[in-house]
């Protein structure tokens, strides 16, 4: 169950995350290897078992349709590195487009 | 003769509920003029730790939704995480439904281009959180998470629609069904209704679809239609010509009207959805459900059938008053007040709805009442004011929210049936036109309508014209 260097490269991706030719060949490896030990799980028959959403025994729990205050506004933009007007500023956002 | 072609639709509906607070935090879900980053806290703005908590509000709202889209409600359930980057969308991921959504395989009835009734199935309705809003400068971006967790009902259809115009025709009716329900304002403009369109095109009889295209960005009932009919002339253009449609996103640029490519099939998303691990399931009793079909208020369809069957208006004609609910309550009000279902509608869809068009305001601003109206109308069946003037008065109604009574009085505009009286302008009006009169008693009898107006603007239009007929009938053809 060898995973390929283009899905190293989509996971890593999807992750944002920029690996070097090393790290690529390296996890390629080690991912390879953890898909291997989690193959174990297959030999288990499950056909009876509904799949699992949480383990938790509870349901059902919600909150009543009620406003609280939110946050004072210099608290929400505390840790912000750029802000402007009230807004966080961000790098340009291109529309998805092109 | 040319190739024919059909075209297969589905759609895909995001509609903000209506909700106090928000679907998983307690800040307030009213965002529109709240200044930027006012209604945020830890669990919308994703602050490490924070836990999402389910608005009930928001539950019972989709399983409302679901059983007035005539859907099965799921009596297990679970949200699912939706993964992607974007700076809209503070925790990396949505909060959205997958595999176990609330309510699913539903049908709306909407009318086929034939005019012929038409169920549209409805795939699923589940329950989601809408996203941060972005305003774009030059040169950076601007974030806003006052919406991010507003609570959002995605209707999915299945590939049910075959036109333009009934894509039109099944949004209005969603539309109209939301709003019944008040569980969404549903207003496309203000973007609490958005939509998305997935199309292809084939020859017709061709079995295999074609390559199905998605137009995102449609956000009015106008860019919808227009859209859609702009992309499957596209298409065909491509097919006649022998070339292959690609597998893209498409925006919709209203102002030129146009498609654009907005991604192609390489950059498809991959969103690994996995159940949300800070959520419970939601288990949904039988008793839950019936207790919330209690709370159904009478649907578009059924007010409409009843209306055709109550007040014999046709179903165009019944549907017309009722796709807005407020104008069904108003009509309602009026027959029980008056009486006449077919007069009272002739009124409201005629003089009322030319009103609302040019004031451009909804039903329950204007300043009459249904049983001002109703008062209206007695007065020109005991004769007191003719219907002409009966207009007039409407107007003056509608515009200074006076009664009918106190406009008659004030200016004097009783309908004058004094039989001695009106004779005696008639013999004023003959005595004036001795040659329309001698014409007119050598056979151009077209001219009777023309002595009728003459004596109507000699009585500034307040006599009665029944007896301004008869009087005239008995002058000229002595």
């Amino acid at each position: 169950m060898a995973l390929t260097r283009e899905e190293v490269e989509h996971v890593a991706w999807l992750a944002r995350l920029e690996l070097s030719e090393e790290e690529i060949v390296r996890f390629q490896e080690q991912l390879s290897a953890i898909l291997e030990y989690a193959r174990m799980l297959e030999h288990i028959d499950i056909s009876q078992v509904p799949p699992t959403a949480s383990v938790l025994p509870m349901r059902n729990v919600m909150r009543e349709d009620e406003v609280r205050p939110s946050l004072p506004r210099d608290v929400v933009l505390a840790n912000a590195p750029e802000k402007e007007s009230g807004y966080f500023r961000v790098p340009p956002v291109l529309e998805d487009t092109e | 003769m040319a190739q024919e072609y059909e075209v297969i639709i589905g759609m895909e509906v995001h509609a903000q509920l209506l909700t106090r607070s928000k679907m998983f935090c307690s800040c307030s879900a009213d965002y529109v003029d709240a200044p930027p980053n006012t209604h945020v806290c830890p669990v919308c703005m994703a602050l490490p730790g924070a836990l999402p908590v389910i608005n009930k509000a928001a539950v019972e709202a989709t399983i409302r939704t679901g059983l007035a889209l005539n859907c099965r409600i799921a009596s297990f359930s679970v949200f699912a995480r939706k993964n992607y980057f974007y700076p809209d969308l503070p925790k990396g991921y949505q909060i959205s439904q997958y595999e176990l959504p609330l309510t699913t395989d539903g049908w709306v009835e909407i009318e086929d281009d034939a005019g012929h009734p038409k169920r549209v199935r409805i795939r699923r309705a589940h329950l989601e959180e809408d996203t941060g809003k972005l305003v774009h400068m030059d040169g950076y971006s601007l974030v806003d998470l006052n919406r991010a967790g507003v609570p959002l009902l995605e209707i999915v259809t299945e590939a049910d629609l075959r036109s333009a115009d009934e894509a039109y025709r099944y949004l209005r009716k969603l539309r109209t069904i939301l709003r019944y329900l008040g569980v969404s304002t549903a207003d496309m403009e203000k973007g609490a209704m958005r939509c998305e369109a997935n199309l292809s095109v084939r020859p017709k009889g061709q079995k295999t679809l074609g390559t199905k295209v998605e137009i995102k960005n449609l956000n009015s009932f106008k860019a919808v239609r227009d859209a859609i009919a702009y992309e499957v002339q596209r298409q065909v253009r491509i097919l006649e010509e022998g070339g292959t449609i690609e597998q893209v996103t498409l925006g919709w640029d209203a102002s030129r009207g146009r498609t654009f490519v907005q991604r192609t099939k390489e950059e498809a998303h991959d969103y690994r959805y996995f159940p949300e691990p800070d959520l419970l399931p939601l288990e949904v009793s039988q008793e839950w459900v019936e207790a919330l079909r209690e709370t159904l208020p009478e649907l578009p369809d059924a007010k409409m059938d009843r209306f055709v069957r109550e007040y014999g208006l046709s179903r165009k004609e019944a549907w017309i008053v009722v796709e807005e609910q407020d104008v069904a309550q108003w009509y309602e009000a009026a027959v029980r007040a008056y009486g006449a279902p077919r007069q009272v509608y002739n009124w409201l869809t005629g003089e009322i709805f030319r009103y609302l068009n040019e004031a451009n305001v909804p039903i329950d601003e204007i300043r009459v009442t249904p049983e001002g109206l109703a008062e209206l109308l007695r007065l020109v069946d005991d004769g007191t004011i003719n219907r002409n003037t009966a207009k007039s008065v409407l107007q003056e109604m509608l515009a200074t929210g006076k009664d009918a009574r106190t406009i008659v009085e004030e200016q004097g505009l009783a309908q004058v049936s004094d039989e001695a009286a009106l004779a005696s302008i008639v013999e004023e009006i003959l005595a004036a036109h001795p040659d329309e009169v001698r014409r007119y008693r050598a056979g151009k009898k077209g001219l009777f309508g023309w002595f009728v107006g003459q004596v109507m603007r000699a009585t500034r239009g307040k006599a009665n014209p029944d007896l301004v007929r008869k009087l005239l009938q008995e002058r000229l053809n002595e």
